[in-house]
């Protein structure tokens, strides 16, 4: 069975940070790192792959070298290889946008089960792995916290999550994409040995071209245009107490004994 | 005449809460475009809805069969496609909800329209302007949609005031081509989250700690810390997909919705789905070491501190 696992390379600011221009945060106050959803569908990719005791899982990003680093990761706890797509035009990209390109490459390698996470921590759109299912033509469940495949019947029983603690289980028949939630499973780490093996692992690069896509149908399917992007409008806002950890204590066992005495 | 169409949800013979505030959202953008406003509901059986959704400033309802008895998200994504050709919104609301997570960004990529998620606030400049959180809401975007003739916009909850006030809009039937094919997955059931040793929406205190304590290890000062104070302990929701506590503890969208008089936060971000489950807090008191950390928006007092001194200073004052 092939299983392909989307992950993104994520943007963390810095505790204090600066915007460059009214559209981009200063690259100095970021740091990358692997998107945190995309490490729990990247464990459940190679769950899968062990429990059938064959197949291949590969990880595929659309970002610039910084995403790099998040696929060897994942290429040290276990994918089979890896595929990062790039192009000068997809910075600022959005969801329906980086779906288009996914779809791309996806459809290539015929997946049995695409993984995607629920959520980019850094973009918060919850978009793109629907999206990318709706351009492959996959059914899609959003929001797995628990996934049990069936080899023979080609399908998974999965638990949706809903909101205030209601799940629904639900079947669905494979190829499909799962949107996977934090908590489905414990992320392994890589071993150093695991670490240096990776480095021999196929890592491709390619361009849109080599998707036979052209920039126009990229931009074309973007959904959103940013404008402008800044601070937010602080409201009111927090009463921000100052002082030492002791005199913090103190201000905040009064406004504590204030109302709940 | 340029229409908005608010797709409203409902779950197991109810209407979901986040329906009024889309109907709301729309309200205001109805005003801003001098727009019509229509509000679909797909369901198996969404006349019993109609007059629930006939609020105020509402001009049309539109009722779709759903041949599934709950939401399918393909049976949702033909059904809105639909909706979209008949009707030619310029604007579809849908909510940032699980249920919308399952289909609207697929009505938006196949459609070519223009869209944003987890959207907090909506303008109108000849068409719609956008306005939703960047770096896990540290900052804000605003976003446009130039050509496009229809945007799909994913609200997220709270952020508008549920509309009320009755209407008196006509229920329009919209025959949709759906058989039981349409349905690409397959119900099996529904299921609580198991519930726990405590009941945290009951407590009138609640000592909440987040991922800034790093380890499991680190809890017991703050269980500790929590019980001197006369506190109930919740968490976020990294400490319950870690296994370092239980479900029943966990505040948010996906856990429990809390009101207690004092909710009192060490090193929790104050994700949107976190927040969610805040909103009834009497007064929310934050501690964090990052001075931009999105908690400090709608927290009532704030400090920026390590949580382990200002808990082991805590300890002393209710020893
Ligand atoms: C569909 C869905 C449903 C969800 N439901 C929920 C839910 O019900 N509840 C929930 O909580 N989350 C939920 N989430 C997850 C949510 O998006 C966030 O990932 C989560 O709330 C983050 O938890 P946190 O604030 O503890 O961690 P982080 O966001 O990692 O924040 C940790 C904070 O601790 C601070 N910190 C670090 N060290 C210290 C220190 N020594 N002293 C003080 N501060 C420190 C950091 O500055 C940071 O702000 C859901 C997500 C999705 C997609
Ligand atoms: N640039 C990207 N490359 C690969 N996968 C992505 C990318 N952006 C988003 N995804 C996938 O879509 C999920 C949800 O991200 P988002 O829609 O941005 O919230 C992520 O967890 C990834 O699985």
């Amino acid at each position: 069975m092939r299983i392909v696992v989307s992950v993104k390379q994520v943007a963390a600011l810095d505790d204090e940070f600066e915007l460059a221009d009214d559209l981009h945060v200063d690259p100095d106050f970021v740091e990358w790192e692997l998107n945190e959803w995309d490490n729990f569908s990247l464990e459940a990719a190679l769950q899968l792959r062990e429990a059938a005791g064959e197949g291949e899982v590969v990880a595929v990003s659309v970002g610039d070298s910084e995403t790099d680093e998040g696929l060897r990761s994942c290429l040290a706890k276990g994918a089979d290889r890896a595929i990062r797509i790039w192009d000068e035009g997809l910075e600022d990209a959005d969801p329906l946008a980086v779906a288009r390109v996914l779809a791309a490459a996806v459809e290539r390698e015929s997946p049995d089960l695409v993984l995607c996470g629920v959520q980019s921590s850094d973009a918060v759109n919850g978009a793109t792995g629907v999206a990318l299912a709706a351009h492959l033509g996959l059914p899609r469940v959003a929001v797995v916290t628990s996934l049990d495949y069936d080899q023979a019947t080609n399908t998974a029983t999965v638990e949706r999550e809903l909101e205030g603690g209601l799940i629904e289980v639900l079947r669905v028949q494979c190829p499909a994409l799962l949107t996977i939630q934090t908590g489905i499973n414990e992320p392994r780490y890589a071993t150093l040995r695991a670490i240096k093996q990776a480095r021999d692992k196929p890592l491709a690069e390619v361009g849109l071209g080599d998707l036979g896509l052209d920039p126009g149908a990229v931009s074309s399917a973007a959904g959103a245009r940013r404008v402008r992007l800044a601070h937010p409008e602080k409201g009111e806002g927090a009463e921000m107490l100052t002082g030492s950890p002791a005199e913090l204590a103190t201000r905040i066992a009064e406004i504590v004994r204030e109302r709940v005495g | 005449m340029t229409t908005v169409l608010v797709v409203a949800e409902a779950r197991r013979g109810e209407i979901r809460d986040i329906s009024f505030e889309l109907i709301a959202a729309g309200r205001q953008v109805k005003e801003k475009a001098g727009a019509s406003l229509a509000v679909a509901i797909v369901a198996a059986e969404p006349d019993r809805f109609a007059d629930a959704l006939t609020t105020e400033g509402v001009d049309e309802v539109l009722t779709v069969t759903s041949p599934t008895e709950h939401f399918e998200p393909h049976v949702a994504s033909q059904a809105l496609e639909a909706l979209i050709e008949r009707e030619r919104p310029a604007l579809v609301l849908l909510g940032h909800s699980i249920d919308s997570l399952g289909f609207g960004p697929a009505v938006a990529a196949l459609g070519g329209l223009g869209f944003a998620s987890d959207v907090t606030a909506i303008d109108w400049n000849g068409g719609p302007v956008a306005r939703r959180g960047a770096y896990g809401d540290k900052l804000v975007t605003e976003l446009e949609f130039p050509d496009k003739e229809c945007t799909l916009l994913m609200v997220r909850a709270g952020a508008f005031e549920p509309a009320s006030g009755d209407g008196s809009a006509p229920a329009r039937a919209v025959e949709v081509e759906l058989d039981a094919g349409a349905a690409r997955s397959e119900h099996v059931e529904f299921r609580e989250v198991a519930t726990g040793d405590v009941d945290i929406t009951a407590a009138e205190f609640l000592l909440s700690i987040g991922r800034g304590v790093e380890d499991k290890d680190n809890i017991e000062q703050f269980e500790e810390l929590a019980e001197a104070m006369g506190a109930t302990l919740s968490v976020s929701r990294p400490l319950v997909d870690a296994g370092w506590m239980p479900n029943a503890r966990q505040v948010g969208q996906s856990g429990k919705t809390v009101k207690p008089e004092v909710y009192l936060a060490f090193g929790i971000s104050g994700a949107v789905q976190h927040q969610a489950g805040i909103k009834g807090a009497g007064t929310i008191i934050a501690v964090n070491t990052d001075p931009e950390a999105p908690i400090f928006n709608i927290a009532h007092y704030g400090a920026v501190a390590d949580m382990f001194e200002v808990a082991e200073e805590l300890e002393k004052q209710f020893e």
